[in-house]
């Protein structure tokens, strides 16, 4: 609970002077991340020469097919590593660190594909997030009173969520009986249990049915509320516009443009040249399907945007 | 056909030795399999990891110019389950970070060869090579309570030592697993199972709880093969005593009575020992009362088609009733979606 | 209703499977003991001093029956001479303990440890161990060399007889995800199928069938176990060990029509000996390899080139993407089973033409297969080949005697009975360092 305290709201005119061009400085950065390459095979997945990503506020993550959004979560998040590149949490190297140890620093991840832990109960996903459980040690887990009250505590907490995400009328179900939208609140309801200071979201609205899409943008404006930092994958330009403070574009690996939704969404030659033809149902869904596996995919998406990204390399 | 005597048989099957012992082992495979999703096929290197640990020390012996006399039990057990530690960390060290089926690979591999290495002539001093050892019982028999010395529901005194103590193990197994599995490390073990990535994303160290699970569970594995050889009094290298088919008969045992269910595994020795015993006892009644003709089943074939039926069994159980026959109905809906 | 569907076909494949083999082979019955039978032995070496006939007294010999358990033991007597009692008609190997030879004496053919002996009934059959005495340490370097070409010899025949047997077992797991324990039955099926056939026919026209008959049984596996598995959407895991409930289920099968002994083609068995330098080969020796090369080549060859050849790599590279290009994914994956299991088969024929061929002679060559393929790594076309080859030599060549000059291991190597343990250090060791095999690449998450 402690570490609630700490977060303070920030006000989003923080960036009103911060420069629109990609790489640029911020003036209070959560996460730097500097030279980061990961290539499969030929094929460079991630080339992002710098970022920095402002703290307390939520910055959208667009960018066509096979532009190395969910590659850069990975690697970002530890659960892939870089062939170069270095990148810092807090001020502290990340590097090398493995994915859970990345979590327990505060930076914690959503996938793109829901992974609600099908056969174990909504409330015990929920226990399962809170950090530094002593009943997860082998020995101690073996004793009932070391952890105890802990797991009390860790329950009422899990309670005050399901009751924020409206999901405490499934809290004895399977997870594995929920639907897809509920999965998606399942699994950020759950990212929050770790008291993140950085969430990120990969693709969460994707698949949600619209009557649940409102409530979703809701909770992922509370958490900038709370003085969380979030950075989110996102296809559909109006959630983009309705909650993100700062938008990064990538393509081909790197990024091509920063700037507020605003100046994104006003320059014509992005609305047109890319979002324009790659935002259509057929390429969304795609995209679904692309995450499932390999690399070889990033290779035929890319291939298929590069007509698109050749046109917004010069916006000005 | 002399129905008496199979019904008779199959009952002193399904609670005897070889019930309580698959039982032991099979808890510990519940361990692996049913709460941590791991593909352990070498469940067999475990058990011989517990028994050559136990019948070396207890029988003496002598290899190359290092002697030793019998020694006390507790030492034996010891060795068994540092023995089967190691060999979990051994395992677990290249695998577990990998995709699961790397671990059924290298865990079926590794169990053979364990056997193999056993039985090696150049061995003979330590592990009795292809004889095996014999004669390490005795001080374990010394020990026997003399209320057991005319035996027990017609368990002979010997056996039902062995089966009173592995029983009482098997009640402490389950508790003990309860306990496990109700902590927040049973949560974490899975979460595992469910997803990995999920769980490492919410900053659990998953390669470390698999590695604890793995080890775990390989230590029930080596009491189950402990109480094995006590029961049997010997210590054989064959394939039907320490090779893939015996990792097999657990498997069975542990997916008929559910996975991931407490008393699944116990249940699920029981049911499939009594099997056993009853295909067997009442093939080979048929085919000694001539219902069954030579040419089609005769002596030596009547142990042949209880494999066949393993397989058989495994198959159908995997493609039909995956949760067990006792399956949760709740997960059943879950897997038919 | 559609798991009704499934149910039934998945009932009558494995009613099919038990029905193919009953049709297909037949009872082999055993002869049933009368007289007594056994093997006498003779073990002499010549010593180098004196050059006489010298008994190699005190040798411990082990009978071992078909399925590898001892059964008599004896050492041999100061005629040079032991006789083994065996409890029955049948099939055995008598094991020579090198580690129990005279000081400084060593069999003459490295490795040549075992002699198989099938005895009728009231047979007494001879046994020759040759023997010879050791160089000095000095020079024991040619004797390795020699060891070096003979053993990477038979490596080199072994390891292609490994990749034929392999590719399928990648293929099948690149295309469907499927790891499958059951590959290893596919050879058994082949070599026995051949085995009986070559009973009435030449073995070529019994491999052809063997081959043919083995390609069928993959087939069938895919149309009637993994297609509706993978339809009704049983997991992998499941369906991993779904294929350990298939391997025993064949491998027994085969145990219940064929018997348990160990038995040789009747044709090519009896060729003699060719010398060509260090290195002592047979005909067959030749006539495998060339074969072996020759599939491989022309494996390779349709992977590589052919239309199908190019569908069943990108499948196996990526199945949606193939899907969504027009590939007929059923149809490619159908193809990997056929041609798989039919390489499977030759692969079996040509490991019981090499050797014997036995009921879970598969089974104990699929860690081997295992070891192969996850080196080369898993998926691939071509890993396979590399992988194979490398573990055939290894597993070969980690039986060679270090010369005594060699620094730390001079003089030893390891027990026959114990070389298949380096294939398992080689899986572990390449697990550890490079999980995705030589030609493998690692998986994209998320």
């Amino acid at each position: 609970m402690s570490r609630f305290t700490e977060l303070k709201a920030v006000d989003p005119a923080i960036l009103d002077n911060v420069p629109q061009e990609a790489g640029s400085a911020k003036p209070d950065a959560i996460l730097t991340a500097t030279g980061i390459t990961r290539r499969f095979g030929g094929l460079v997945a991630v080339d992002v020469n710098h970022l920095e990503v402002q703290r307390g506020l939520i910055t959208a993550l667009i960018g066509p097919n096979g532009a190395g959004k969910t590659t850069f979560f990975n690697l970002i998040t530890g659960f892939d590593a870089p062939d170069e590149g270095s990148w810092t949490f807090e001020g502290k190297p990340m590097g090398a660190l493995a994915p859970h140890k990345v979590a327990r620093q505060g930076m914690v991840r959503t996938f793109q594909l829901t992974k609600a832990l099908s056969k174990i109960t909504v409330i015990e996903n929920m226990k399962l997030g809170a950090p530094s459980q002593s009943g997860e040690n082998f020995f101690k887990a073996l004793l009932h009173p070391l952890w105890r009250d802990q797991e009390k505590d860790i329950e009422e907490k899990a309670d005050a969520l399901l009751e924020r995400f409206k999901l405490n009328h499934m809290r004895e179900e399977f997870a594995g009986t929920l639907s897809g939208g509920q999965r998606k609140l399942l699994e950020m309801a759950r990212a929050l249990m770790t008291d993140p200071k950085l969430i990120m979201l990969d693709e969460p609205m994707a698949g949600v049915n619209p009557a649940l899409t409102q409530s979703l943008l809701e909770h992922v404006k509370s958490l900038r509320d709370e003085g969380r930092t979030v950075i989110f994958v996102e296809h559909d330009m109006d959630v983009v516009r309705d909650v993100s403070d700062w938008v990064v574009v990538m393509a081909e690996g790197g990024i091509i443009a920063e700037g507020p939704h605003s100046a994104i969404g006003e320059n014509k030659a992005v609305v047109d040249a890319y979002l324009g033809t790659t935002h259509d149902t057929a390429l969304v869904f795609n995209e679904e399907t692309t995450a499932k596996i390999d690399s070889a995919k990033i290779d035929s998406a890319k291939i298929a945007d590069t007509a698109v990204t050749t046109e917004i390399e010069d916006p000005q | 056909m002399d129905w008496g005597q199979i019904f008779t048989f199959t009952a002193e099957s399904a609670f005897g030795t070889q019930a309580m012992y698959f039982a032991i082992a099979a808890i510990g495979l519940n361990i692996h399999f049913g709460y941590t999703g791991l593909l352990n096929f070498g469940h067999a290197g475990f058990m011989t990891c517990g028994a050559y640990g136990l019948a070396i020390p207890l029988a003496g012996g002598e290899i190359w110019g290092f002697e030793w006399g019998q020694q006390a039990m507790w030492k034996g057990v010891l060795i068994g389950l540092i023995a089967a530690g190691i060999f979990g960390l051994l395992l677990g060290i290249p695998t577990l970070r990998l995709r699961a089926d790397y671990l059924a690979i290298v865990t079926i591999a590794s169990a053979e060869i364990l056997r193999i290495v056993v039985r090696a002539t150049s061995l003979r001093g330590l592990t009795g090579g292809s004889n095996g050892i014999n004669g390490f019982t005795t001080s374990f028999q010394n020990a026997r309570p003399s209320f057991l010395d005319d035996g027990f529901l017609g368990y002979s005194s010997r056996q039902s030592w062995v089966l009173m103590l592995g029983w009482i193990f098997v009640l402490f197994a389950v508790g003990f697993t309860y306990l496990l599995i109700h902590s927040p490390w049973g949560r974490v073990v899975k979460a595992v199972r469910e997803d990995e990535d999920a769980a490492r994303a919410l900053g659990k160290n998953a390669y470390s709880v698999k590695m604890q699970s793995l080890v775990l569970g390989g230590l029930f594995g080596a009491i189950g093969g402990m109480f094995f050889v006590l029961a049997q009094g010997s210590v054989q290298p064959t394939p039907q005593d320490f090779g893939t088919p015996k990792t097999f008969f657990i498997w069975v045992a542990v997916i008929l009575g559910g996975t991931a269910r407490l008393w699944g595994p116990v249940i699920g020795s029981i049911m499939f020992s009594g099997l056993l015993a009853f295909t067997d006892t009442s093939l080979r009644e048929a085919v000694r009362a001539d219902y069954i003709p030579d040419s089609i089943l005769d002596g030596v074939q009547v142990g042949q088609m209880r494999f066949i039926l393993l397989g058989l069994g495994l198959m159908l159980l995997m493609v039909f009733r995956p949760q067990g026959i006792f399956g949760d109905k709740r997960e059943l809906a879950l897997d038919a979606r | 209703m559609t798991r009704l569907l499934t149910t039934t076909t998945t009932v009558r494949a494995l009613a099919s499977v038990a029905v193919l083999f009953f049709v297909l082979l037949g009872l082999v019955p055993a002869a049933s003991a009368q007289a007594e039978e056994g093997v006498n032995i003779n073990a002499n070496f010549i010593d180098e001093t004196t050059d006489e006939r010298t008994p190699a007294t005190g040798t411990v010999l082990v009978l071992l029956d078909a399925d590898g358990a001892e059964v008599a033991s004896t050492e041999i007597g100061d005629d040079g001479r032991a006789f083994l009692a065996a409890p029955g008609p049948g099939t055995y190997i008598v094991q020579l303990d090198e580690g129990t030879l005279p000081e400084g004496v060593r069999l003459r053919n490295e490795g040549a440890n075992e002699l198989e002996i099938t005895l009728q009934a009231g047979q007494i059959r001879g046994g020759i161990f040759a023997l010879e005495q050791g160089e000095g340490s000095g020079g024991g370097g040619s004797r390795f060399l020699s060891d070096l070409v003979s053993l990477s010899f038979s490596g080199l025949k072994f390891g292609l007889i490994i990749a034929m047997c392999s590719i399928g077992l990648s293929l099948i797991f690149g295309t469907t995800g499927l790891t499958n324990f059951a590959h290893g039955e596919l050879v058994t099926v082949g070599a026995l199928t051949t085995l009986f056939f070559n009973q009435s026919m030449h073995l070529v026209l019994a491999a052809i069938i063997g081959v043919a008959v083995t390609a069928a049984f993959g087939l069938m596996n895919e149309r009637t176990i993994w297609r509706p598995l993978r339809d009704r959407g049983t997991g992998l895991i499941a369906m991993l060990v779904i294929s350990i409930g298939l391997s025993i289920l064949v491998r027994y099968v085969l145990l219940y029509l064929a018997g348990g002994n160990r038995r040789a083609y009747n044709d090519f068995g009896n060729q003699s000996p060719i010398d060509f330098g260090p290195l002592t080969f047979v005909q067959r020796d030749i006539f495998i390899m060339v074969i072996a090369l020759i599939s491989l080549v022309l494996v390779a060859f349709a992977v590589t080139y052919t239309r199908t050849g190019k569908a069943m790599r990108a499948v196996a590279d990526n199945v949606d993407l193939a899907e969504s290009s027009g590939i007929d994914v059923q149809r490619v994956i159908q193809t990997v089973w056929i041609g798989g299991a039919g390489l499977a088969g030759l692969g079996g024929v040509l490991f019981g033409l090499d050797q014997t061929s036995k009921w879970d002679m598969g089974f104990e060559l699929l860690l081997l297969m295992f070891a192969a393929v996850t080196l080369g790594g898993l998926g691939t076309a071509y890993g396979p080949l590399i992988g194979s080859v490398l573990v055939g030599l290894l597993v070969n060549l980690s039986t060679i005697t270090f010369p005594e000059w060699f620094p730390g291991i001079g003089g030893t190597g390891l027990p026959t009975e114990l070389k298949n343990i380096g294939a398992l250090f080689v899986l572990v060791g390449i697990l550890l360092i490079r999980p995705q095999g030589i030609l493998g690449r690692a998986d994209r998450i998320g």
